[in-house]
């Protein structure tokens, strides 16, 4: 491809690899496993070849988030348990108030994270497993919950998928979520045990009824303590006979729990189960039974989540031209896609919060425990009237936080020169917009010929829908490409 | 790889699509109940988003079972709304008295399925694509009956939360709004017509590129209707339902063919606290959709509007337990069956089926009396004239509520 070889030529990389990426290559690994893909982060794996690459961001996966959650995570809290005693409505609802103030800012340091990070993989996982293991505020209504719930997530991102399910199990915000909190021997609450089964790890068909009853007695007696929330066991809940789950005994006594998951991951359709699900989220929306099948052999002997991506990543399925483009891209990969690839001003973070919510995407709150349905469920009419909204405005850098330190921030946030987060925090930065970013330039130089010859620009996975405009200027190029529909797919 | 316009799109260009050529086998005079296809009827649905209480809202006053179920949250006899056979409205819905006492408003009772489940999610879905409790089906009712009909830039719309239900499904063209149509026209209208000739390759882009065509196709029929469209009507109330009511009336009333609106009034899920949230609720459906129901009379519209409520489920007869020194803390929990309304010009008033009984529950909960599939199956007849057999799962007898 002449327009690869000349993008490789302006970046005066001089000699690559045989096997380097092509820039078109690096794009796409990069917006597939992130969030779009920078100037920066194109250039960083321009010498890779594609197992280097794949390592190179494996390798890059956090378990800490770079910026500082909100700070009353770590002071002190109110008194939850006075809440619940309360029957003061003007004290419950002040409190309830405060709670979803909270929940903002809690929304708000995740969307900074996803920004500033320089491991966006991590993220994608962290919201991958809250879709995945849904949990919402608007039931659990304890932000302290859903924020060590997304601790949780952010410490298996990529670890021992066998470790998460066991947390999840006893997971507080989980017990509230799924009503595992209210599940007492003699009348066991089967909310988590269905869903377990139907959502979380096997999938419709590969369970019994009977075998949702029994698993639910085996997850009696884990409970919220109201003092700190966190989950203890209370042996006057717990049903401690012997269990029957999918033909095997979990024998009487303590820790059916654990046993019971055990049996359920050894069942045959445990790893070809999570395998479909990262197919769809990283490769394309069909699985391919074989390479399913493939997949899942490397994930079950020991559950580790990293071997089972690097060769999910090295699929030739991933890299195959008839999938690019075929995923949709959710409210929250479009915004904070926009905002890396092009090195923009961080909008206010209030402007991500309430544009998530009215293009679906409400962190913290998925809309039910399946998760987000996602794919071509996140565009219809009226979102497709707000995505384009959203883009022409980060294009413009409107809804960008004032440069004068005015601005109320939430969750001390800060503004961000860019989503290489090299010089944070300083509100004398200019603010970005697209037609003085330096996003933009590093894009025009990285595929100049485009200008003249190549009609696939390297933002987008396919050929532009729209034809492109004579004599318009590469910055306004650029603000039509952001509206043409090929831009919502990757 | 897949190509890029529909074939939808490909049969609306070639005026292909007529009313019986979507129904093999089934000749039009059998399916067209008089004037059925030619005017221009609109289906207004209204979702209770959250599972609404039914025994609070048509009350069984006369029935000594209901205050021993109901201690703290039930509504006094003094208070209540008599309709007939010993059941009454709760008194927030006195909005809806002229509807019930001009016999244009239906009360369906015990509307429910067999084998209920109480999750939300799962329970509106069943309702949503009129399946069975175990059988999963991926689109809506509404969605399959439109299939069956004339083809539109704008086959139904979607106001309040964008939340699609009954009318998912392919080929079927939905516009959500987020509020004033004229907003949503000029917002549409800076968007450019998709180029005839482009090549795309995924399912994923030929979505976008759809939504995007009609999108601009049903902001340009808007358009043309925007000349005759009224202001927002004062007369609407000031309130999530009022707004969307008022924005459905100003569609209706513009003359555009739109046969279904759906609306949605969230926040019935009162597990604590009811009755204080249930009784808003209440006025502010009530309120609306009798202000909804003035327009359209004063438009002469209301023979061919049919509103029509449902929700995932009813809630559970017994009050549960809140605390022993607030009385205003308890509310109900999940359950099965529970009351709707039809209201409609050619609406049969009065009451529809049998009121469940409050001495035989299954597991605590209603039985229900009717399916709900009775009363779609009934408005695909009778109001679409269409068969309604393709809609729903299974065969339903219909119900008496059209006039």
């Amino acid at each position: 491809m002449r327009g690869i070889v000349l993008a490789l030529a302006l970046i005066g990389l001089g000699a690559s690899p045989a096997d380097a990426l092509p820039v078109e290559e690096a794009r796409h690994l990069l917006s597939r496993t992130g969030f779009g893909a920078s100037v920066a982060e194109v250039r960083s794996l321009a010498r890779d070849s594609r197992e280097q690459a794949v390592d190179r961001l494996l390798a890059g996966i956090r378990t800490v988030p770079t910026v500082p959650p909100p700070e009353w995570v770590a002071g002190p809290r109110p008194e939850w348990s006075k809440y619940y005693e309360s029957r003061d409505e003007v004290m419950r609802s002040a409190f309830n108030r405060a709670r979803e103030v909270e929940a903002d800012e809690l929304r708000a340091w995740w969307y900074q994270e996803m920004v500033a990070t320089p491991s966006p993989l991590t993220e994608r996982l962290v919201l991958f497993w809250h879709n995945h293991f849904a949990s919402s505020h608007d039931k659990v209504r304890h932000t302290d919950l859903m924020m060590r719930q997304n601790q949780l997530f952010r410490s298996q991102a990529a670890g021992d998928y066998r470790a998460l399910v066991h947390a999840i199990a006893v997971d507080p915000a989980m017990l509230r979520y799924l009503d595992g909190n209210t599940s007492r021997r003699n009348r066991p609450n089967e909310n988590f045990a269905r869903e377990l089964f139907e959502l979380f790890t096997l999938g419709e068909g590969h369970y019994t009824e009977a075998d949702i009853k029994e698993a639910a007695r085996a997850f009696t007696g884990w409970q919220i303590r109201e003092s700190d929330g966190t989950a203890r066991f209370r042996n006057e809940f717990y049903d401690d006979g012997e269990k029957r789950l999918f033909g095997q005994t979990i024998p009487a006594g303590p820790d059916s729990h654990r046993t019971a998951i055990e049996i359920t991951l050894a069942q045959p359709a445990a790893a070809p189960f999570l395998v479909r699900k990262l197919w769809r989220e990283f490769v394309s929306p069909d699985p391919d039974p074989a390479a399913v099948t493939r997949l899942a052999a490397i994930l079950t002997p020991d559950w580790q989540l990293k071997p089972v991506l690097r060769a999910l990543l090295l699929e030739p399925a991933f890299w195959a031209e008839a999938n690019r483009g075929s995923l949709v891209k959710s409210p929250v990969d479009l915004m904070v896609g926009t905002i890396r690839s092009f090195d923009l001003a961080m909008p206010a973070t209030e402007t991500l919060v309430n544009r998530g919510r009215q293009l679906g995407q409400r962190l913290f709150n998925p809309p039910n425990v399946r998760g987000w349905p996602g794919h071509t469920t996140w565009i219809g009419t009226q979102t497709l009237l707000v995505r384009r909204e959203v883009l022409q405005q980060l294009a413009r850098g409107q809804g960008v936080q004032p440069a004068q330190g005015g601005g109320e921030m939430m969750g001390g946030g800060m503004m961000m020169s860019g989503a290489m987060g090299s010089t944070p925090a300083v509100s004398t930065v200019p603010q970005r917009r697209i037609g003085r970013a330096v996003g933009v330039s590093g894009w025009t130089d990285l595929h100049k010929d485009w200008e003249a010859t190549d009609d696939q620009p390297l933002i987008l996975a396919l050929r532009p829908v729209e034809a492109p405009v004579a004599n318009q200027a590469r910055v306004q190029r650029i603000e039509r490409l952001l509206l043409d529909p090929a831009y919502q797919v990757k | 790889m897949t190509h890029g316009t529909s074939r939808r799109d490909l049969l609306l260009r070639a005026g292909m699509l007529g009313f019986a050529g979507w129904l093999p086998g089934i000749s039009a005079a059998q399916t067209t109940a008089p004037g059925a296809a030619s005017r221009k009827r609109t289906l207004v649905l209204v979702e209770l988003n959250g599972g609404n209480d039914g025994l609070n809202t048509v009350i069984p006053i006369e029935d000594p079972l209901y205050a021993k179920l109901r201690p703290r949250l039930g509504i006094a006899p003094d208070d209540v709304l008599p309709l007939a056979d010993g059941l009454a409205l709760h008194p927030s819905l006195t909005a809806l008295q002229p509807a019930w006492a001009k016999r244009d408003m239906a009360v369906l009772l015990g509307v429910g399925y067999p084998r209920p489940n109480r999750s939300h999610f799962r329970s509106i879905e069943i309702w949503d694509t009129a399946s069975d409790s175990n059988q999963f089906l991926s689109d809506g009712w509404v969605a399959r009956g439109l299939r069956q009909k004339p083809r539109r830039a704008t086959d139904a719309v979607v106001l309040g939360r964008p939340y699609l239900g009954p009318l998912l499904g392919p080929e079927v063209s939905v516009v959500a709004l987020g509020g004033d149509p004229s907003g949503f026209v000029r917002q549409a209208n800076r968007v450019s017509p998709v180029p005839e000739l482009h090549q795309t390759r995924t399912t994923a882009l030929d979505h976008v590129i759809d939504t995007q065509m009609k999108l601009t196709a049903a902001g340009r029929e808007m358009q043309s209707k925007l000349d005759s469209m009224p202001a927002r009507s004062e007369d609407m109330p000031k309130s999530g339902l009022g707004d969307q009511l008022a924005t459905a009336a100003q569609l209706i009333l513009s003359g555009l063919d739109v046969p279904v609106i759906k609306v949605s009034l969230s926040g019935f899920d009162t597990h604590v606290y009811q009755r204080n949230t249930h009784g808003n609720l209440l006025r502010q459906f009530a309120e609306a959709v009798a202000a909804f129901r003035t327009m359209m009379i004063a438009a002469g519209r209301w023979d061919d509007t049919l509103v029509l409520t449902y929700s995932e489920f009813g809630r559970r007869p017994a009050e549960n337990g809140g605390t022993e020194n607030d009385a205003s803390s308890p509310g109900t929990d999940h359950g099965t069956a529970a009351p709707h309304f039809a209201l409609g010009g050619g609406v049969r008033g009065g009451l529809v089926g049998t009121q469940p009984s409050l001495d035989q529950l299954d597991a605590q909960d209603l039985r229900h009396t009717m399916d709900f599939r009775q009363v779609f199956t009934t408005v695909a007849r009778t109001w679409w004239g269409i068969d309604g057999s393709q809609m729903v799962s299974g065969s339903h007898a219909p119900i008496r509520m059209f006039a």
